[in-house]
């Protein structure tokens, strides 16, 4: 399989994942451990660097690429408020940013992301924005500097699968950075299709989070990316509406060989 | 349209004709729909729908975990003062009631403070009662620049302001927003609200209005259960919640489902609220509402606090005294009303945890 790379960083793992909705920060090491994910995304709101048992920071794995995200901010000034805040926290210099002002449906602004991409960017962040899938957002994103784009496949937590995949398919088409589905996978066999489809990688989070058994399910999910990937790496074969066995629109050409 | 000239639209909704005209099929069908109107809501809050609690809680527990997954957050609440020109029928402050007042010196919002951010809260809720006098914006002002160096979450629940007066405290450092209408029907309104400001119905209705409107970031409402039909009262708080969510799309929404509880002072009209009662309600809200957080107090019983964590509560109050300088003192003749469960943080932590929860301490953070 083929190396992602992100921000100068080469990742063999292609599933990022996300830290909310866990029974417990407990269970966080061996989910890390049992899908081989390098990449894990916090709300910095909720870390909380007083509490010893609270931290999540002293769950993660020290070779994990920590991805703080904006989760809370409602415009670009609140986005780069708290990604600043977040290196000072010693988060590192990766934040994904989410801009929401919308509490129902938790859609991302992609005209505030973009704003707040570029300010970060300029700063030396590695930016990579959550956004609605818009080919014309994501090639703002690229020019302002974003390291990956984000597109949802549904809304966060909802587990409905790629319901925008004719969108992100044709962003998985024309930006030249990464592309990962981010939200909505729900099943790995999702995170498979995304995978299939070209994407670069997903992030998953309440599918894995509010599953019975976490770990395993972390694990499932680390299976289903890498079948995905080395499926589109081996080039699907062509699908096909009639069996192929004849040519039955130009089958004639060949009949006076005979 | 402003939530007052909402809510009074539904002045002429025939409560009974709602609930006799519907079947068993029809709560089951709005359990599974994707998006409640207003009258499927209250339908949910029908006695027959009281049949179907079961369908209704995992309906529930899937769009809980969908929206918060098994997080549960905690805070505690600290009463700077209990001085009150209000005579409510319900209430121990009530300014005809012999309780000591006090009102806590700078000194001693800083004390109480160290004391509950040892037990590792990070969301505090400051209560003041209703007086413009020894408790006025600057006094709370004051407190909000003390408890911002302990807590990284602040909510209100004083006094209804102007808007200008909640850009003031929202400048000083305020996040959160908490405000219960008490009673939603303006007769009883009228009735248990005595004497004193609080007497007007429309600028108290209209307090969580004003706050969005200066970008608050979170509002809980609630109305007093008990005080009129819970029926009624539940279904008038879930649309004011869903006009609010409507209205301020930036803004959280959370709702508390308090039960009157013992307090100084007699009001005899209570109409009963079973423990089912304040169930069905949780259910219907969180099933009207599925991304509306939702509230329960230390008013409920230990048990009951924890066997309704997996009904769809985000958040919990622990570790609580409603007494002016209760987190420090020993004093016990100045509270609001008797709390039920008396439990530390630690000990309520442990109890969310058991039930396969995780709490929290911190979910906001100054920016």
């Amino acid at each position: 399989m083929s190396d992602l790379v992100i921000g100068g960083n080469k990742l063999e793992s292609r599933l990022l994942i996300g830290s909310g909705k866990f029974p417990n920060h407990d269970v966080l090491p061996n989910v890390i451990e049992s899908c081989g994910t390098q990449v894990i995304t916090m709300a910095v709101r909720r870390v909380n660097l007083e509490s010893k048992e609270e931290n999540i920071l002293d769950y993660i794995p020290k070779d994990c690429i920590l991805l703080p995200n904006t989760s809370g901010a409602r415009n670009a000034e609140e986005a780069v408020r708290i990604a600043r805040l977040a290196k000072a926290m010693g988060c590192g210099n990766w934040v994904k940013i989410e801009v929401i002002s919308d509490n129902k449906y938790l859609l991302p602004d992609n005209q505030e992301t973009i704003k707040a991409t570029e300010i970060l960017a300029k700063e030396g962040f590695v930016v990579l924005p959550y956004m609605s899938p818009d080919l014309m957002s994501a090639k703002r994103m690229v020019e302002a500097g974003a390291a990956a784009v984000m597109p949802l496949g549904a809304p966060i937590g909802t587990n409905r699968g790629i319901r925008t995949k004719e969108l992100v398919q044709i962003l998985i088409d024309e930006i030249d950075i990464p592309v990962i589905v981010d939200a909505g996978i729900g099943r790995p066999s999702q995170a498979a299709e995304a995978m299939e489809m070209g994407a670069d990688a997903v992030l998953v989070n309440t599918a894995i989070a509010t599953a019975d058994d976490p770990v395993r399910m972390a694990e499932a999910f680390s299976l289903a990316v890498k079948a995905g990937r080395t499926a589109y790496e081996a080039k699907l074969g062509a699908e096909s509406v009639y069996a192929k066995a004849s040519s039955p629109l130009t089958g004639f050409l060949n009949e006076g060989d005979k | 349209m402003g939530f007052y000239d909402l809510l009074k639209s539904y002045d002429d909704l025939n409560y009974d004709d709602i609930f006799n005209s519907m079947t068993d099929e029809d709560i089951l069908r709005i359990i599974r729909k994707r998006k409640l109107s207003d009258v499927d809501f209250l339908k949910l809050l029908s006695p027959q729908a009281g049949k179907h609690l079961e369908a209704m809680a995992q309906e529930g527990y899937k769009k809980t975990l969908q929206h918060f997954g098994k997080a549960i957050l905690l805070y505690t609440p600290m009463y700077l003062a209990n001085y009150c020109v209000n005579k409510c029928a319900y209430c121990s402050y009530n300014l005809e009631n012999d309780i000591t007042r006090k009102k806590l010196t700078e000194a001693e919002i800083e004390a109480e403070a160290k004391a509950i951010a040892d037990t590792g809260l990070r969301h505090i809720l400051i209560l003041t009662g209703e007086s413009r006098k020894h408790s006025p914006i600057s006094y709370v002002v004051k407190a909000v620049n003390i408890l911002k160096k302990y807590f990284d979450s602040i909510t209100i629940e004083i006094y209804p302001l102007s808007e200008e007066e909640y850009g003031e405290l929202i400048e000083a450092g305020v996040d959160g927003l908490t405000v219960y209408q008490e009673v939603y029907n303006p007769e009883i309104y009228d009735r248990v609200h005595i004497a004193g400001p609080k007497k007007n119905y429309r600028f108290r209705l209209e307090a969580p209005e004003r706050a969005c409107l200066q970008k608050i970031r979170s509002v809980n409402i609630g109305a007093l259960l008990g005080l009129d039909d819970w029926r009624k009262e539940a279904f008038k708080t879930g649309i004011h919640a869903r006009y609010l969510q409507d209205t301020y799309n930036d803004v959280d929404i959370s709702v508390s489902l308090p039960r009157i509880r013992p307090h100084v002072g007699v009001f005899e009209e209570v109409h009963d609220v079973t423990d089912k009662d304040i169930v069905q309600i949780m259910l219907a809200i969180r099933l009207f509402l599925p991304n509306a957080g939702i509230t329960i107090s230390t008013r409920e019983n230990q048990a009951f606090r924890d066997n309704i964590i997996q009904l769809g509560v985000t958040k919990m109050s622990a570790g609580v005294s409603t007494e002016v300088g209760g987190h420090t003192s020993k004093e016990d003749d100045t509270s609001q009303f008797e709390i039920s469960d008396k439990r530390t943080v630690e000990e309520v932590r442990e109890a969310i945890l058991s039930k396969g929860y995780h709490p929290i301490y911190k979910d906001w953070m100054k920016i």
